[in-house]
């Protein structure tokens, strides 16, 4: 489980996060939606070990991982698909999946977990041999999504995976979160496609402008006014 | 094919000595030396994207610490090299920490390295041991005692030495360039924020190519020290020299690994002939060199931005 109590982190002077609590349940997806510049991207970034925090805890398997290096946070098996489909455009596609595997917790089981993915995204498997920046940007996400999985995370951060993609791959993206969500992967799913999220997820929470002002079920908070005005335009 | 060409090519360059002139092979030694230093530039700027601009600081320490040694303990270079090594990446490990720690990146972290470069030139300027300004002077050998332990030979003795160590950078350049190291490396210069977020080590991984980087570049030193055999702080650590030695790698194609070498072959005697064809025809024209030197990285970065090898080798299907 991850826990994150009173959390504050910012750039500089500005605060993008103030006393933020949440609560991951094991094996369940949690959506986070909010605004641009509402702090997500910050929230992921302060519990992947990329921004230290100022305040506040981040306990997983209450184990206090806050202000822990990436690397290390990484290595306890929290993994992340970073907003952009950040693949290495000028490493081939083996060669990606082969980076998520860096880290000492996976390194042993690369092989299997190398032919797990490729059978997961067969797409993937055609094009092993070729630079990722010639991929389409959803097989782009694919594969930023198989070398997280390459890691072995228990759960995965996943900051705007349907950004810029086109409608039916979206909706390929989501199914997959679903899929290794069912495959027992915990997954925190921050989105500015407010309803499938929300939809998708057991628990969701609004974030704005750096604090967290509602919480409640995906479903619940589809059907909150609030919610419905602000982000759905209902 | 390959292997073919690579052995043509290295049957060629060894028996140039047998029909080559003290000039031609004074030249090729320069060609050498800038593959060597290129290489070193091309490890930590080609592969692991990390800009310096004061590799000078890394070649004179490897040449000052070796020199420094022989003269006044009697060390063999084959020995001090380790040394000069060891100081250069003493400071390539501090000028690294120094960036990576406090996040200095990019030109930022560039100006670090010239500021170093340019405190051991003053540094070296006023230290008593190293001769101060007025240089350091290694005595020659006289004609006959001349011994390869001592790294003191004539023309013939130090092209077969910068040969090898120009092609052994390169060796080293092409394993590294496949292993896990330049694997890494590639990923972090490609997308930092990527690599960081897979739980890659960037401070790990830069510093790597760092300290490989300038161990390389302190090697070339010993050869400055020992090849021209006088020092002057004012010049060898002087800013000219580290952009000097970045030319070849440009021009011929960063973060590949033959890059550096087609730069310094094309580059060090095209700048040899136009100096020697200036003197030929009488003009008293200082400079001409780095002019022309500009002129044709402006030309190259117009035209192949990607340097002239990867642009070669698809050309000759070696890609």
């Amino acid at each position: 489980m991850l826990e994150v109590q009173g959390l504050s982190a910012g750039y500089g002077d500005a605060v993008a996060l103030e006393d933020v609590s949440l609560t991951v349940p094991d094996k369940r997806i949690v959506a986070i939606v909010g605004a641009n510049g509402a702090g997500k991207t910050t929230l992921i970034r302060t519990i992947a070990g990329i921004i230290r925090p100022w305040r506040g805890r981040i306990l997983w398997h209450g184990r206090d991982i806050a202000g822990l290096p990436s690397h290390i946070v990484c290595n306890l098996g929290i993994g992340q698909v970073a907003e952009g489909r950040q693949v290495f455009p000028s490493l081939s596609v083996a060669e990606n999946l082969d980076l998520g595997a860096m880290i000492p917790r996976a390194r042993d089981s690369r092989a299997a977990t190398f032919r797990r993915v490729l059978e997961m995204f067969p797409r993937l498997a055609e094009r092993r041999g070729q630079a990722a920046g010639t991929l389409s940007g959803g097989e782009q996400q694919m594969l930023a999504i198989g070398r997280c999985l390459m890691g072995r995370p228990e759960l995965i951060l996943f900051d705007e995976p349907s950004l810029g993609l086109a409608p039916a791959v979206v909706q390929q993206v989501l199914e997959t979160v679903r899929t290794l969500n069912a495959e027992g992967i915990t997954c925190v799913l921050v989105e500015q496609n407010v309803a499938a999220s929300l939809a998708l997820s057991e628990v969701g929470y609004v974030l704005e402008t750096g604090r967290v002002t509602l919480s409640g079920s995906g479903a619940e908070l589809l059907a909150d006014d609030r919610v419905r005005q602000a982000y759905l335009g209902l | 094919m390959r292997w073919v060409a690579l052995a043509v090519l290295g049957a060629g360059l060894l028996a140039v000595p047998a029909v080559a002139g003290r000039y031609e092979l004074s030249v090729l030694i320069l060609v050498f030396q800038f593959v060597l230093m290129g290489q070193a530039w091309n490890v930590m700027m080609g592969y692991a994207g990390q800009l310096s601009l004061g590799h000078a600081l890394y070649v004179g320490l490897g040449a000052y610490v070796p020199a420094l040694l022989w003269l006044h303990l009697g060390v063999s270079p084959l020995i001090g090299v380790f040394a000069g090594m060891a100081a250069a990446m003493l400071a390539a490990g501090v000028i690294g920490w120094l960036g990576l720690r406090f996040g200095i990146e990019g030109v930022y972290f560039a100006l670090l390295t010239i500021a170093f470069a340019e405190i051991a030139r003053v540094a070296f300027d006023h230290l008593a041991i190293t001769g101060g300004a007025g240089g350091l002077f290694l005595p020659v050998t006289p004609e006959g005692r001349a011994s390869w332990w001592m790294l003191d030979g004539g023309p013939v003795f130090f092209y077969y030495l910068t040969l090898g160590l120009a092609a052994g950078a390169t060796g080293v350049v092409a394993w590294l360039a496949r292993s896990r190291f330049g694997f890494l490396w590639r990923a972090v210069r490609d997308d930092p924020v990527a690599a960081e977020a897979l739980g890659v080590n960037l401070f790990r991984a830069r510093m790597q190519a760092i300290l490989v980087s300038a161990a390389m570049a302190s090697v070339a030193g010993v050869v400055v020290a020992f090849y021209y055999r006088n020092l002057f702080p004012g010049q060898v650590f002087d800013m000219s020299r580290s952009l000097e030695l970045i030319l070849a790698p440009i021009i011929g194609g960063l973060g590949t690994v033959m890059g550096p070498v087609v730069g310094a072959a094309l580059l060090t005697p095209a700048g040899e002939a136009l100096a020697a064809l200036v003197q030929e025809l009488g003009l008293d024209a200082p400079g001409v060199k780095a002019v022309a030197y500009g002129l044709l990285l402006i030309a190259v970065i117009w035209v192949r931005p990607s340097g002239i090898w990867p642009w070669l080798a698809k050309r000759l299907g070696v890609s």
